[in-house]
């Protein structure tokens, strides 16, 4: 539908927002994901998983912009984001 | 709604990677060391060959034998783990038997450019329908690091303990002058342009090649003071686009640069076409072989 | 099309006919390399394969030809290449992911004399022990050995059914002087002609593993662009075709590799006797050297002495069974071969010591006539 008006809220909803997963016991810990995380909002936990290392952990979940650039860069398929439910639109029915 | 928590990694359902439908899961971890780039460069390759939307039965991983050539051994689609240099005439033979398998070679440096280098040229020569991916890592990675056809004048590996007296192959002109239909260079910290220009590779009929530079920091970076990381800001600080540069131009560094992107990308018939039309006019499409 | 099988009576060489027997098989991929004396069999086949719906091509080396084959095969097209000593050395390490990864394909080896460039346009049997051993580690393999043009026709057809059967590479042993000699070929009717196609794989496409042994312990095959995602390596493998570092898993493997042509001997192994029900004196020998020996076993019956002549089909895996057997009542053994005593070694292992063994054999580059075995014949007996 083409827009007469821009919507007030058009800043907020445009910003995709993702939710990223890790599966933990695949992750060799380089940090790629880490130091590439354009919005830096991820961080090595304290944790050791299966093999020894530390998995990334989400710092701050609500920062995530879903660009899959950790999902992408990580060597292990190890972490990748999916599209969060956009806050503000309710589901058509 | 699910929901990751701060410090909280794990959903209820075991998380399902996108790309685990063309993995094979139950051979997860792979066999990579941490930092190493072929993990990246493999994941692009299975991007692009999802984002193909082509049928996935179609596809057919071919790898010779060294770190990057584990590749086929992860890849949920037939696949052929062949010898050490020989997968592209292995590929080849596949290729020109059942025309209708989209054929992805997915090796190493030294697999394809020193042990594998005469068939290279050949396969590019005759255009046969393939899209080879090199991960150039710049050495024999799994041998424990010796010096490759792609090593740096200088560099040190096991074998030039007093740098490499020897100067490598500028591997994107080699492609092109042998005939490529298609050649470009990225690396894996480029892994977007990466997955397109594989993708775009993968649907382009003819001979396509893909440089990926790739960290290896086990074997390479070790001796050569780059950690995993110091590596990826090297591809981060010091490459240049320049798409349609002329292969010639990217010998060594440009400007200290290294050049990236895609140079070459022409229209013209492949191995299997030229063959019906030289040697099968009469044939037809529903033939055996 | 053009029809595979050319069923009359013609005039052809051992080459051509090879190309023939091949054809009539159902081979559709050539992949090859040009070397005398093996380079006819190669032109043969790019005249006909297009027109029969087939693809040849020239390959930059014997090494890319045996891989092309390979390829070729797990495509689901049965495949050949020929090449003579000097190419079958380059073929060695793609002739053993073949062998590991149970691959059928038909190997053809024009011999000449050896070693290395040796005399190219002269024939000998010196590559017998490189058929059996040229590639690095223990494997059974399979080699057949024609006598005539005639035969070579039926052994590459043989050659491709037990690769076909037995999912493994098939070598065909001939040499120069078979290769280049002109004789009467007949062939019959397709209808006439028992071809064998491999084991298919088929069931739940998830649940397929590409190395579970089937009837005579040979996996059913499947083939790339079927939709059963199978992995094929030459790293030791499973089962499913994964890789598996260990022990445990080389000794499965290879008992199995081993066990499917050891336990199928009676089908793989073809031998022809001649005069052999009150022989003393048995000849062993194959190839253009079972020509040598008939006539050899004739003239010396001439002159009264009871000869009988084996002539193996099937060197390899070797009929170590019907030799021991005749060991058991003759007086001895002449091996004759061009070469200084290879499969008469093997002779010599299954006799057993049971009778005395010669050898009539010689540096290559002629075959051995028949005065040289009646010579021992007179000189040992
Ligand atoms: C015929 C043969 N020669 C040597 C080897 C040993 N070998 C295994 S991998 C390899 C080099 C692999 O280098 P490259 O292709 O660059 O792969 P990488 O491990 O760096 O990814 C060598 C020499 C072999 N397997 N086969
Ligand atoms: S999807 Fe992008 S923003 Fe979100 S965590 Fe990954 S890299 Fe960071
Ligand atoms: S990129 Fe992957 S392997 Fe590396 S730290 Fe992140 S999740 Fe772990
Ligand atoms: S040795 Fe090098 S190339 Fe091989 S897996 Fe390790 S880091 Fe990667
Ligand atoms: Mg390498």
């Amino acid at each position: 539908m083409k827009l007469w008006r821009v919507p007030l809220d058009a800043g907020h909803v445009k910003v995709t927002r993702g939710i990223v997963h890790v599966i933990e016991d695949r992750c060799k810990g380089c940090g790629y994901c880490i130091e590439y995380c354009p919005t830096h909002i991820l961080g090595f936990s304290k944790h050791y998983n299966k093999k020894g290392y530390h998995p990334p952990q989400i710092l701050n979940p609500d920062g995530c912009v879903h660009c899959r650039y950790c999902e992408i860069i990580c060597p292990e398929f190890a972490i990748y984001s999916v599209e969060a439910p956009k806050p503000d639109t309710q589901p058509e029915e | 709604m699910e929901s990751a928590k701060k410090g909280k990694t794990q959903s209820k359902q075991p998380p399902r990677h996108p790309l685990d439908d063309w993995l094979r899961t139950d051979r997860m971890p792979h066999i990579w060391c941490p930092g190493c780039g072929i993990g990246t460069a493999f994941s692009a390759c299975l991007s692009a060959m999802a984002a193909t939307g082509l049928p996935k039965e179609n596809f057919v991983m071919v790898s010779g034998i060294g770190c990057s050539a584990r590749g086929a051994g992860y890849a949920n689609v037939d696949s052929y783990h062949t010898t050490h240099g020989r997968a592209i005439p292995f590929a080849t033979g596949l290729k020109l038997a059942n025309p209708d398998l989209n054929v992805v070679v997915f090796s190493g440096d030294g697999d394809l450019f020193a042990i594998g280098g005469n068939h290279f040229i050949h396969a590019a020569r005759r255009n046969v329908d393939l899209t080879v991916v090199c991960v150039n890592n710049y050495n024999y990675g799994m041998t424990g690091g010796q010096v490759a056809a792609t090593t740096p004048h200088l560099a040190k590996t096991t074998t030039t303990p007093r740098g490499n007296p020897e100067n490598p192959f500028n591997i994107p002109l080699l492609a092109f002058a042998a005939g490529a239909a298609y050649v470009a260079r990225w690396t894996m910290l480029h892994a977007r342009d990466l997955m397109d220009s594989i993708e775009e590779a993968l649907k382009k009929p003819g001979f396509s090649f893909i440089e990926v530079l790739s960290p290896c920091p086990i074997n390479y970076g070790r001796r050569n003071k780059e950690k995993a990381l110091d590596t990826l800001h090297i591809y981060q600080e010091q490459t240049i686009i320049k798409n349609g540069a002329h292969p010639a131009e990217l010998e060594g560094r440009q400007d200290g640069k290294i050049v990236l992107g895609k140079f070459w990308d022409v229209a013209k018939p492949s191995c299997n076409e030229l063959y019906e039309k030289t040697c099968r006019p009469d044939f037809g499409k529903d033939h055996a072989a | 099309m053009e029809p595979a099988v050319l069923t009359g009576t013609h005039y052809m060489t051992g080459d051509e006919a090879c190309a023939e027997g091949a054809l009539a098989a159902g081979c559709l991929f050539f992949g090859g390399y040009p070397i005398t004396p093996a380079t006819e069999v190669a032109e043969r086949m790019a005249e006909r394969l297009p027109g029969v719906g087939g693809v040849f091509i020239q390959m930059e080396d014997e090494i890319a030809a045996m891989a092309s084959i390979a390829g070729a095969s797990c495509a689901g097209v049965k495949s050949m290449t020929s090449t003579s000593g000097p190419g079958f050395s380059l073929m060695m390490e793609n002739l053993g992911l073949a062998i590991v990864t149970e691959t059928p394909c038909v190997v053809v080896n024009v011999q000449r004399a050896g070693p290395s460039t040796g005399l190219p346009t002269q024939g000998a049997q010196g590559d017998m022990y490189q058929a059996r051993w040229g590639s690095h580690g223990h494997y059974e393999i399979i080699a057949l050995a024609p006598a005539s043009a005639q035969d070579i026709f039926y052994q590459t057809i043989r050659a491709f059914n037990l690769s076909e059967k037995y999912r493994t590479p098939v070598l065909v042993m001939t040499d120069e002087v078979i290769g280049h000699m002109s004789e009467r070929v007949v062939i019959p009717r397709a209808e006439e002609i028992t071809v064998f196609n491999r084991p298919r794989a088929k069931g739940r496409k998830d649940r397929f593993k590409p190395f579970e042994p089937g009837p005579l312990g040979v996996p059913p095959m499947a083939i790339a662009g079927e939709g059963y995602n199978i992995h094929v390596t030459g790293l030791t493998h499973d089962e499913r075709g994964y890789p598996v570092m260990s022990v445990d898993c080389q000794r499965e493997m290879m008992a199995r590799l081993i066990g499917k042509i050891q336990n199928n001997l009676d089908d793989i192994i073809e031998v022809e006797g001649y005069l052999l029900d009150d022989a003393e004196i048995v000849l062993i020998s194959y190839g253009v050297s079972a020509r040598t020996s008939r006539a050899a076993a004739d003239e010396a019956r001439e002159m009264g002495c009871k000869v009988g002549f084996l002539r193996l089909a099937t060197v390899w895996p070797f009929p170590e069974k019907h030799i021991r057997e005749l060991a058991q009542r003759v007086k001895g053994f002449i091996t004759v071969e061009i070469n200084f005593g290879q499969i008469h070694r093997e002779v010599e292992r299954a006799v057993q010591g049971k009778a005395p063994c010669f050898l009539a054999g010689h540096c290559g580059g002629t075959v051995i006539s028949p005065d040289a075995v009646l010579d021992i014949i007179r000189r040992e007996f």
